[in-house]
């Protein structure tokens, strides 16, 4: 009976993780919201790279630069892109969705939430997981998003690769290095064109990016952790006295 | 006569209780109602769930202000409230975190009272009234989860309503007369923002006044079901029994601080609280076009899902689906009848035999386990285990008249113990 308990709570193990999305496997990654040199290339990578086609229509320049402590000048000149963008306006971007729709068969998705949609191990593998696939419309596939339909933008900065092993393979969950089958779909990446950045900087990089959108998808992550001490406190102390009151009230109750 | 305390006297409250029963109401609800001395642990979910409806209340009212209630601009206005509005990403958790605290608190309280038989006579209406705001929560809270217009608001909303459609005949156009539209759009949204801030928060208010007077009517039950106003005093005071204010108001107010800790760390650390308070799929925008992998219903009604799940045969020409929705409906119904279901000369489960205590586990480890089952997609293993412990759930009820009837009872003791 005990082990007929125990097969069965194993069975719901599974329960814990149910957040899990993507069956890829992803690579981990620690977001550090309190790294700003990190956030800053971040947020630059982003309006670079990702802005032409993705907005973060939720969220204003301003916030952006308030909480990362980046210079309204910097912002204006560096990161507005179009000059009828005001620095409280929203990160829309100039592709109208009907263009896009055109273009793509789907309007790229706006990012301001994505990190919270998939997570933060999903965008930083994504990001590294473009390969050479000439049977797609962008000539690249991806480890993560099989048959992604958008191209790899930041082929100048990692480079072009293409994939030295079995593409059907790739969707699978975890492969045993043992028994000869890919671990993790990039180790077996051949390098065709060279990036400007070798795979350590770019791995940073796109470190930065990850960290940046994860920034974006929660901004008030910085409000919250800044109050929540202060409030705990409160609230002990609080229990504190209502528990010396309780008491000091409870003496006269005889059991 | 109740109404008639400090008529007549001078100064403010005299002025007020000639007019008024103010004084009146305060001694009977709080500094006169007598509640047994030896509540424990158990006790403080009452005014916990109270504290959470008022959280609630209070809250919805200030994300309203900022909140569109439309298909175009739901989503977009719960982002604006999470970045723009002064601390409207606070007010927001608060409210999400707090539905989900509501039926932590309401699901504890609801067991306490199956523990201690606090439905038994005289206290049946009490019950009922509860289980009125059970369900009033619940069709409160599933119509708020479409609110915010994400990908899980709306499927799940969509599954939950194509459940009507299963019922014979009428099913279809009820579906559709809950949704006013051919599928859920924009009419939907707004009709259930109707319902949300108040028609429903009405209904529930009103049931807790009911389920308050009920209960302030014939006296708190306690641990040992032993009833205190058996043993009086001179004054007719229970001698177990204490005001109500201030013993009971100073005790839960130290529930209260130690609830709102947990509270505040889950609002300000984890608000999504691992995807099962705030589900991923909802930071995508509703589109009724691309149905998510899974669709999960919030962890409070996962055990009931479970169950309609569970049923995947059909009976006497009755499809799954509707057999499925007709065994969900009937898990709740059956909660409301529990007063008559239980036979026991004795309320509490410190008294009552072993049958009763073995059934109030099995009930227990089956309503958990239909949760966590209610959240996992379906496989034939979990299908099994979910159909095991829909019978579970049925028969701690079905057989509780007889089990209740038969076991050997402990004595019960004349007062109060500790």
């Amino acid at each position: 009976m005990k082990k007929q308990l125990l097969a069965v709570l194993f069975a719901l193990v599974p329960a814990l993780s149910m957040a899990a999305g993507p069956t890829a496997k992803l690579d981990a990654i620690t977001p550090d919201l309190y790294n700003f040199e990190s956030l800053h290339n971040g947020a630059r990578l982003f309006v670079n790279y990702c802005m032409g086609c993705h907005s973060a229509e939720y969220q204003r320049f301003a916030r952006t630069a308030e909480d990362l402590g980046i210079p309204q000048d910097v912002i204006e000149q560096n990161l507005i892109l179009n000059p009828q963008t005001a620095y409280n306006d929203q990160m829309r971007i100039s592709m109208t969705k009907a263009n896009s729709t055109v273009w793509f068969g789907t309007p790229p998705p706006d990012l301001s939430l994505m990190a919270r949609l998939k997570s933060p191990e999903y965008i930083y593998t994504f990001l590294r997981g473009f390969y050479l696939d000439s049977e797609k419309p962008w000539g690249v596939n991806n480890t993560a998003f099989p048959d992604v339909g958008m191209p790899h933008v930041l082929a100048d900065l990692q480079g072009v690769n293409r994939l030295a092993c079995d593409p059907n393979a790739i969707s699978a969950e975890t492969i045993d290095p043992l028994k000869g089958k890919i671990a993790n779909p990039r180790d077996c990446f051949k390098e065709v064109t060279p990036g400007s950045l070798s795979p350590a900087e770019f791995d940073k990089a796109v470190y930065d990016l990850t960290n940046f959108m994860v920034y974006v998808a929660e901004p008030s992550k910085y409000q919250a952790n800044a109050i929540a001490p202060k409030v705990l406190i409160f609230i002990a102390i609080f229990f504190f006295f209502a528990y010396l009151l309780k008491k000091e009230y409870w003496r006269d109750i005889k059991h | 006569m109740a109404g008639h305390r400090n008529k007549g006297n001078p100064g403010l409250m005299g002025w007020i209780d000639d007019r008024f029963p103010a004084t009146a109401m305060w001694e009977d609800h709080l500094s006169k109602y007598y509640a047994p001395k030896n509540f424990n642990f158990w006790y403080f979910f009452g005014s916990l769930a109270l504290l959470a409806l008022v959280n609630q209340i209070l809250t919805g009212i200030w994300l309203t202000m900022s909140y569109n209630p439309s298909a175009e601009g739901a989503f977009a206005s719960m982002e604006y409230i999470m970045r723009d509005v002064e601390m409207g990403w606070l007010i927001r958790y608060m409210h999400s975190t707090g539905a989900s605290a509501f039926f932590i608190v309401v699901y504890l309280h609801m067991l306490r009272g199956m523990m201690y038989g606090s439905y038994q006579k005289p206290r049946e209406l009490i019950w009922i009234f509860g289980m009125a705001i059970y369900l009033a929560l619940m069709a409160e809270a599933f119509m708020g989860y479409l609110l915010p217009w994400g990908q899980m608001s709306y499927w799940g909303a969509q599954v939950i309503i194509s459940l009507f459609g299963a019922i014979p005949v009428i099913g279809g156009d009820l579906a559709q007369w809950i949704r006013g539209d051919y599928l859920i759009s924009g009419i939907t949204l707004n009709r259930f923002f109707a319902l949300h801030v108040a028609a429903l928060p009405i209904v529930i208010i009103a049931l807790v006044v009911l389920h308050i007077l009920a209960l302030h009517e014939v006296g708190s039950n306690n641990p040992d079901g032993v009833e205190i106003k058996k043993d009086l005093d001179k004054n007719g005071v229970p001698l177990d029994g204490i005001p109500f204010h201030p013993y009971y108001t100073v005790k839960d107010i130290v529930g209260v601080a130690v609830f709102l800790f947990v509270f505040v760390l889950i609002v300000f650390y984890f608000p999504e609280m691992g995807g099962y308070f705030i589900e991923a799929p909802n930071f995508e925008p509703a589109n009724p076009l691309k149905t998510p992998n899974h669709i999960a219903p919030v962890w409070y009604f996962t055990p009931f899902y479970a169950i309609l799940r569970a049923i995947t045969f059909s009976i006497f020409g009755l499809d799954a689906k509707f057999l499925g929705v007709l065994f969900m409906g009937a898990a709740i119904a059956i909660l409301f009848v529990l007063p008559w279901l239980d036979r026991s000369p004795v309320r509490s489960i410190r008294y009552k035999g072993w049958m009763s205590k073995v059934a109030l586990v099995l009930f227990c480890i089956s309503f958990v386990v239909l949760g966590v089952l209610g959240v996992l997609p379906s496989t034939p293993l979990y299908t099994l285990l979910a159909q095991i412990c829909t019978a579970i759930y049925f028969l701690v009820f079905i057989l509780m008249p007889f089990y209740t009837r038969i076991e050997k009872c402990k004595p019960v003791p004349d007062r109060v113990t500790g």
